[in-house]
């Protein structure tokens, strides 16, 4: 059996298992598409082949000895270069990162990708040190969204929207501290897992806002997102965030049951402002396709979004002062001018804004007792141009680079899952947030899962890759 | 001619110990005036003192 392009993980993990195609196939065949097309893309930063083609072999060997093998088993896939790597320095998307020391052990949910079945096959590309929408990075280039080289991958998981959007790999890792995972899922036509906050571990992982870090899925379709996702939950004493009251909740059995008896609302007022037409199309057919008319207001989303804005600026700041101390020319000079503002915004400030992130949880969980999903956009528009600086966004010209997230940060602020899915629209794929309550991943993945077997949801082909 | 937040930013610099060059400086205005705005827009929005800051660890 060969493989095409676009198979999905789950295609790829069946056939394996079932002796249709080699483990080494799937990899070799991975490693030659990203040999074909990341000369344009530029989505990998590191290609792992040795490791991945060892790891392949192992697999057939376990299938030739009749082992049972892991439900990922054969599948390639790459993650941000925020993972720690075995044997590589974990840049972070940074000039500076790569004078650390190689990592000495793989990020946990690298190990647990593995212990599926899935094969790493190299680390990709991102915003330094994830403050970034864009996809750009002044020290590798931008990684470039595969439906228009000349256009954003979204930032700052970037080369996993674009590896993923591309085909090069059924699934990716990435980060999403205000938007990163939702934001290339958007561009990139894909479909996206930000989990609730703490569900994942984050061990082992380069930090960006330790109160808002979350890593999370990229995958051409909901049934390949729900396997990575069942794949890499459990406890995690190496992240001190990372739930230990939550068992395993698997949400592949769930994943075909019916949304009909769900609550479905539209997020409105905030989340219905400063929208490109093509933003307010995609909600519109989620919602229609829902059959959701409801809408809700979500109290004090743009002040969610300011303090979301000010945390992050402010532990971003923290985390490299030691950096923006001894090596400010080597950051990139815009990342580096927010980092060294974020450190001058009074304590006071800061702490007001966790205080009010209390209580805006506070409301949502309030929204929540009469709703089990929320559908708001995922970016303000389609991809934008490399390079542009600013758009036009509700009459006012606005910098592209600080409010491509401004519908994603509200929500991320208090940790809620999200499933972004890809609306195929023509000339560019746009996506919509899929919002449920904490912990209740099953529930947003589910009504992608719905979305994709009606048509709504779909992650278009990239002409050309 | 010196910009209103020109002293605090040079006294911050000075405080946390911030080699910022004067190259540098109306770009990291320009970001700190966005920080400061945004910051008092929450701060504008009056909570009970008893409020307690969002969780992060959980043990």
């Amino acid at each position: 059996m060969t493989t095409k392009p676009e198979m999905t993980a789950s295609e790829i993990a069946s056939a394996v298992a079932g002796r249709k195609m080699s483990a080494l196939d799937a990899t070799e065949a991975a490693l030659a598409r990203i040999k074909q097309h990341d000369t344009i893309l530029n989505a990998f930063t590191d290609i792992t082949a040795d490791r991945a083609r060892a790891k392949a072999r192992a697999i057939d060997a376990d299938i030739a000895a009749g082992k049972t093998v892991g439900p990922l088993a054969g599948v390639p896939f790459a993650v941000k270069n925020l993972f720690d790597v075995a044997g590589l320095a974990t840049r972070a998307g940074s000039k500076i990162n790569r004078d650390r020391a190689p990592a000495t052990r793989d990020a946990t949910l690298i190990e647990r990708m593995e212990a599926a079945g899935a094969v790493l096959v190299g680390a990709l590309n991102m915003g330094e040190y994830a403050y970034d929408f864009t996809g750009e990075n002044v020290h590798d280039g931008p990684s470039r969204n595969p439906h228009d080289t000349t256009r954003m991958s979204g930032g700052s998981s970037g080369g996993s929207g674009s590896a993923v959007g591309g085909a090069l790999v059924p699934i990716a890792l990435g980060s999403d501290t205000n938007g990163s995972i939702r934001v290339p899922s958007s561009f990139c036509g894909i479909f996206g897992l930000k989990p609730t906050y703490g569900r994942l571990s984050r061990a082992r992982s380069f930090p960006f806002v330790a109160s808002l870090d979350h890593l999370g899925p990229f995958a051409r379709s909901a049934t390949d997102l729900a396997l990575a996702y069942d794949a890499m939950q459990g406890p995690d004493a190496d992240d001190a965030a990372c739930t230990t009251t939550r068992g395993l909740e698997p949400t592949l059995p769930l994943l075909a049951n019916p949304v009909s008896d769900l609550r479905i609302a539209i997020a409105g007022g905030y989340f219905q402002q400063n929208l490109f037409p093509e933003a307010v199309e995609a909600v519109s057919r989620v919602a229609k396709a829902l059959g959701a008319t409801r809408v809700v207001d979500v109290p004090e989303a743009a002040r969610a979004r300011a303090a979301a804005y000010v945390i992050t600026t402010t532990e971003g700041a923290s985390l490299h002062l030691d950096r923006l101390r001894k090596r400010p020319n080597d950051f990139d000079p815009a990342v580096r001018d927010r980092l060294i503002a974020g450190a001058m915004v009074p304590a006071p400030l800061v702490d007001r804004a966790q205080k009010f992130r209390r209580w805006y949880r506070t409301q949502l969980a309030e929204i929540f007792k009469s709703v089990d999903v929320l559908i708001a956009p995922a970016t303000p528009c389609t991809a934008p141009k490399l390079g542009q600086i600013n758009f036009n966004l509700g009459g006012v010209e606005l910098p592209v680079r600080a409010n491509i997230g401004i519908h994603t940060q509200p929500i991320s602020f208090i940790g809620l899952p999200v499933v972004a899915v890809p609306v195929p629209l023509e000339p560019l794929p746009i996506g919509v947030q899929i919002i449920a309550a904490p912990w209740r991943e099953d529930i947003a993945l589910r009504v992608a899962y719905a979305l994709e077997k009606m048509g709504v949801a779909a992650a278009p082909s990239a002409k050309g890759f | 001619m010196a910009e209103p937040l020109d002293d605090y930013i040079d006294a911050v610099t000075k405080a946390l110990a911030l080699p910022v060059e004067e190259a540098w400086r109306s770009s990291i205005r320009a970001n700190l005036e966005v920080s400061l705005r945004l910051g008092r827009f929450v701060d504008e929005f009056a909570l009970p003192d008893e409020t307690e800051p969002a969780p992060v660890f959980t043990v």
